[in-house]
């Protein structure tokens, strides 16, 4: 039970997706301009990590490890994922509209966030089973939607700042977000082992 | 030799062709039926997704139209034959008189009204309201940073002397500025009304008085005045209510501070 909690801890504060493995940037940058576009995206990002990963983990051991195919993970995943991702899109359109409509348009952008192919791969390296592939993934989800809320947050505050001219934009986000990442290198080592 | 090829490539061919079957066989079976009028509608619309209409897009506004949501003539760029064109397909009619334009409740020009205090802070709206209520003595008036201009896609509204101003034959009705006004005195109304107060103050008459000249003060000349009697006094700011008035403007003649104002669009003229 330990083990499994310092998973999705770790996963959420020490091995933070975003802050402290830079994946997903793109998104992290890309939406989380409003507090309210970064929690669509986060929520779409838990969602579909966690049902991946469980999909993943089944492909991984049934049909590549079974034949011996391992090498073809990367490849399969991404068919995997892409292939869930619309077939969720397609499911939530019809049974669960509401939630389909505050998606939007940041369920098909998922298919091509690299942190949803990342932690099915990290899965496989470290050899999870199935239930701790999904905390683990839960985890790293919720840590993306920790960052994405933190950030959003801290840019929201940037635009009402008096910036430097050569700073406005892009830059100073890119210096908020190190200083945010540094923050959460405070973090490395709160689970000893 | 070669099976080493064959496996993966039929392992990622038939797991390719697996999903491409599931989601064929998907999106028949929850297939969702999409209303033929938003096709219709979505078909007539420009397609520039300029947002305008204060939707997300032109799907949106084709779903909130067929909705009932949006209004058939919220459609900036389509112009009068969109409009046709979708009461068609709708079958309803448009009262092509009933075009909702913004108006600035305020009057209150650097001229008019009085300042608190200089403020030279970022030029936003927003930032100069959260200080203090803004620089202008009215706590309720026009700040004046231009929020509503710079949101404004269409360049109707410009700056004059610290007050904003409507151009009507540009506005078309999107509501950006009425999103973007940090003191919410921007109001939708028909263009077919001439005349508005361009007061939104609550405070008393005599602190009106005392920070601007063509603040309504609540004297309540114009309601007794009005033969239709559509002018009511909520405190000490009168309202026109549009359904009744009939652009007499006997109003107008009778308003000490001057603060019932005459808009005049293309679409109506009076001549007097």
């Amino acid at each position: 039970m330990t083990e499994l909690i310092i998973i999705v801890m770790g996963a959420i504060l020490v091995e933070n997706f975003v802050l402290a493995q830079f994946l997903g940037i793109c998104p992290f940058l890309g939406v989380s301009k409003k507090l309210s576009t970064a929690l669509g995206m986060s929520g779409a990002v838990v969602f579909v990590m966690t049902i991946a990963s469980a999909v993943t983990w089944l492909v991984n051991k049934y049909l590549l490890v079974g034949l011996g195919l391992g090498y073809l993970q990367t490849i399969a995943f991404i068919l995997v994922i892409a292939a869930l991702v619309q077939f969720v899109e397609i499911v939530l359109k019809k049974l669960i509209p509401p939630l389909y409509r505050s998606l939007g348009i940041y369920l098909p952008l998922i298919t091509t966030n690299c942190a949803v192919l990342g932690v099915a791969l990290i899965n496989v390296k470290r050899d999870y089973d199935l239930l701790k592939s999904v905390l683990y993934s839960m985890g790293a989800g919720l840590g993306f939607t920790l960052a994405l809320v933190l950030f959003a947050g801290v840019r929201e505050r940037i635009e009402q700042c008096d910036i430097p001219e050569s700073l406005k934009g892009l830059p100073i986000s890119l210096i908020a977000a190190a200083l945010v990442s540094v923050a959460f290198f405070g973090f490395q080592g709160l689970f000893s082992n | 030799m070669i099976q080493e090829i064959l496996i993966p490539a039929s392992v990622i061919g038939s797991l390719g062709l697996l999903f491409g079957v599931g989601l064929a066989y998907a999106s028949k079976k929850f297939e969702v039926k999409v209303d033929e009028r938003v096709a219709a509608v979505r078909e007539a619309l420009p397609g520039a997704n300029c947002g305008g209409c204060g939707q997300t897009g032109c799907d949106g506004f084709a779903e909130g139209v067929v909705a009932g949501t949006c209004p058939v003539n919220g459609c900036p760029v389509g112009g009068t034959e969109l409009v046709e064109r979708l009461s068609e397909i709708l079958g309803v009619k448009v009262d092509m008189a009933d075009i909702k334009v913004a108006r600035v409740m305020c009057a209150g020009t650097y001229s008019n009204c009085l300042n608190k205090f200089e403020y030279s802070g970022i030029r936003d709206c927003t930032a100069a309201a959260n200080l203090y209520g803004g620089p202008s003595a009215c706590s309720y008036g026009c700040v004046g940073l231009g929020n509503c201009a710079r949101a404004c896609p269409f360049g109707a509204i410009v700056m004059e002397n610290g007050l904003a101003r409507v151009i009507e034959s540009k506005c078309t009705a999107c509501t950006k500025c009425v999103a973007a006004c940090p003191k919410k005195i921007i109001k939708m109304v028909s263009n077919s009304k001439e005349y508005t107060v361009k007061c939104s103050s609550l405070d008393k008459g005599g602190l009106v008085r005392k920070n601007c000249s063509v603040g309504c003060i609540g004297c309540g000349k114009c309601s007794k005045v009005c033969p239709t009697g559509t002018i009511t006094l909520h405190g000490t700011l009168a309202e026109i209510i549009p359904d009744g008035c009939t652009n007499c403007g006997e109003c107008i003649k009778v308003c000490p501070t001057k603060s019932i104002q005459r808009n005049r669009c293309g679409y109506v003229v009076n001549v007097d």
